[in-house]
């Protein structure tokens, strides 16, 4: 070969490693860029400290997160979802070697060292690859052709819908690349792939090349374009599902955090010795905003991937009440990242006249809730919808003195008569004197 | 009834067993009266010494609380605090596991502490230990029965198995519904939902609980909270006119049958 033609192939190669490794970086970049936004986006949320009982904490990162507890509540789809995922991590490791022969301008860099061990891994690779596709067509079925109620609901018309089958048509994509990717590498001769390469009988060597080398970089720039869908999309649960885990609230279902200036509030008025003589401001009552809620309930928003098992087992929501638990999380969310887009505007939040409660979620949907704890039991990443609907209650309660009348009524029983009716304290025990 | 109040044990110089809190449903809602006085009864056949707080008892402000009226909770728990702390209360029993929960959950960061059980399974501790016994001929054997659980029992708190335990001491046969246990349905009542109108939907939460409880076909219908025993009462008023399946507390249910 003439050494100018060398020079070229050389040059070529060299090419290809600068332009991955560009590619690389880029994506790297936007991706941390984004995940950092969401990271400030998040910490608008008033502080809460949820570092105590870091054993059980851990414990339910291990259940809740990486074992998916929640999800054997359905073990069918459990078991399709635990592919995904698994297959998901575990494929993922080729990546090691697709980014290393990328960066080398080597193939298959492991074989070498990895001999026999690196056919079975291949071979498992390919063996979870098919899985996945399978799964994925599955659950896009489960969406599309079976029309599952969760899944028709008008919570996800529009974007949410598309979100939802955009991911699983990305995964399905990237899955059949991989395989069209080894088995357009004749020289191998892998579990599932070697079933393809009689598909492509008809190619010669070099247009094999230019196939597998076309995958290659399909698949690739798949994996980056999917990494830097994830902060967009509902999937980021895959990232947050584990800190969500960990954070998760430890007490009691039917415990409701307690306000604390409240109850300095009524210690003060019914014993003014202990009143301290500067009183600071007080804070706003319950949730008007998203700035108002914690930064918990605002990670809630962010990890939730829109599956509607809360809505479902809704009490309100399956009886046609507006309520929807899911829609509270959208809600929260796209209120969240209007929130965050104002702040990168302006460098600061200004008001915008805008806000969750009212603007997003309306009061008919707060009422309608029964506190009666099926979406948090049901949350397969640890959110707790319930939480906000009751920092938004508070807030229409305590700030804007918006209660159904009934409600005022109860109220002024509870203050003149102890009791929630208009009864006599003095008759309390009258069913001591009853037969 | 004679049924003792904390002011006459502390005149004697005395403290009893247990407080039972009564609550607002359990003193004023005619039907629930017929749940406390079944469990009074069953107190006195176990020789459980146990008090009332009588008039000195008010509201525990879960309503209010859930409503979103901190105010009014944090009222109503600052003056029952005082009033059990002023008594000295170790151990309190209520009939109402929306009392329970606030009771047991909620007080303590106030400054409430207290031992606190819900009644289903303080009668399955009485049963256990042969406080309770039933009659031979007790009249629930072989009939059938489902249990629809409390969400402040449930999900709130994890008590599944004690109200079910209770029920199959008697020789019932359990049926359950389509959705139990975790994954109960609320009966409607929850979150201050009792004190106002649902908001408009295709259905009343309680008729779809109903539903589900008719369809087990059993005989009764069980239940271990005021609020849940009448919406679910409404609930199958509503829908069933042939077929009058009772619903009854488990304490009504154990008065019943006790020797």
């Amino acid at each position: 070969m003439e050494p100018n033609r060398i020079f070229q192939i050389h040059n070529m190669a060299y090419l290809s490693e600068l332009l991955f490794g560009l590619t690389t970086a880029i994506a790297l970049y936007l991706f941390s860029k984004k995940l950092l936004a969401i990271k400030r986006n998040i910490s608008i949320g008033k502080d809460i400290d949820l570092t105590d009982q870091p054993i059980r904490r851990w414990k339910n990162v291990f259940l809740l997160a990486l074992g998916q507890k929640k999800m054997f509540r359905n073990p069918l789809v459990a078991f399709l979802h635990i592919i995904v995922y698994v297959g998901f991590i575990i494929i993922n490791i080729e990546l090691l070697e697709i980014i290393a022969d990328g960066t080398t301008g080597h193939h298959r860099l492991f074989s070498n060292f990895l001999g026999i061990f690196y056919n079975f891994l291949i071979n498992s690779f390919e063996i979870l690859a098919a899985l996945v596709l399978i799964a994925c067509i599955v659950f896009f079925s489960r969406r599309n052709i079976i029309q599952l109620k969760r899944f028709i609901s008008k919570d996800l018309n529009g974007w949410p819908r598309s979100d939802a089958n955009a991911i699983l048509i990305t995964e399905i994509v990237l899955m059949s690349l991989f395989l069209l990717m080894n088995s357009a590498d004749t020289k191998t001769n892998f579990i599932i792939s070697s079933h393809i390469q009689p598909l492509l009988k008809g190619f010669t060597e070099s247009q094999l090349s230019t196939i597998e080398h076309i995958t290659w970089w399909l698949h690739i720039l798949g994996i980056y374009a999917f990494m830097n869908y994830l902060p967009y999309s509902k999937h980021l649960h895959i990232i947050l599902a584990f800190p969500n885990a960990y954070y998760a609230s430890l007490l009691p279902k039917g415990e409701m955090h307690n306000m604390k200036s409240i109850q300095n509030e009524v210690l003060y008025a019914m014993q003014p010795e202990l009143a301290p003589t500067n009183a600071p401001n007080s804070d706003k009552f319950g949730a008007k905003d998203v700035m108002d809620l914690s930064w918990k309930n605002l990670m809630d928003a962010y990890s939730c991937t829109e599956c509607g098992r809360c809505s479902s087992a809704c009490p309100a929501n399956s009886t046609g009440k507006l309520l929807s638990p899911r829609k509270i999380m959208m809600s929260t969310r796209d209120r969240l990242e209007e929130v965050g887009k104002n702040m990168d505007t302006n460098k600061q939040f200004i008001d915008d006249g805008k806000s969750l409660l009212h603007d997003y979620i309306s009061v008919e949907e707060l009422r309608a809730c029964t506190t009666c704890n099926a979406c948090v039991e049901e949350c397969p990443v640890s959110i707790s919808p319930l939480d906000i609907i009751m920092e938004l209650r508070r807030s229409l309660i305590m700030e804007e003195s918006n209660a159904p009348s009934e409600w005022n009524g109860m109220f002024s029983n509870i203050e003149n008569n102890f009791a929630p009716w208009k009864f006599s304290p003095d008759e309390r025990d009258a069913w001591t004197a009853q037969s | 009834m004679k049924v003792s109040t904390m002011a006459e044990f502390m005149a004697k110089g005395e403290q009893p067993e247990i407080l039972f809190w009564v609550g607002c449903a359990g003193s004023y809602d005619q039907r629930a009266q017929k749940i406390t006085k079944a469990f009074a009864t069953i107190l006195d056949k176990a020789g459980v010494q146990y008090a009332i707080l009588g008039k000195e008892e008010a509201c525990t402000g879960d309503p209010a609380r859930r409503a979103g009226n901190e105010f009014m909770f944090q009222m109503m728990a600052y003056q029952n605090i005082q009033i059990l702390n002023g008594y000295g209360i170790k151990k309190i029993v209520t009939t109402c596991p929306h009392c329970f929960n606030t009771l047991k959950n909620e007080y303590p960061v106030l400054g409430g502490e207290y031992d606190v059980i819900h009644h289903t399974t303080f009668l399955q501790e009485l049963i256990e230990s042969g406080k309770i016994k039933f009659t031979d001929s007790n009249e629930w054997k072989g009939k059938s029965i489902t249990y629809h659980d409390s969400c402040y029992l449930g999900r709130a708190n994890e008590i599944y198995e004690a109200p079910r335990k209770v029920l199959e001491s008697l020789d019932m046969e359990l049926r359950e519904m389509k959705r139990c246990k975790s994954k109960g349905l609320c009966c409607g009542a929850g979150g201050a939902q009792m004190f106002k109108e649902e908001e408009k939907g295709e259905k009343r939460i309680n008729t779809e609980r109903a539903d589900e409880a008719i369809e087990t076909k059993a005989d009764f219908v069980a239940s271990a909270c005021p609020f849940c025993n009448t919406m679910m009462n409404d609930g199958i008023k509503n829908r069933d006119e042939e077929v009058k399946t009772e619903v009854l507390d488990i304490a009504e249910i154990i008065a019943k049958a006790i020797q």
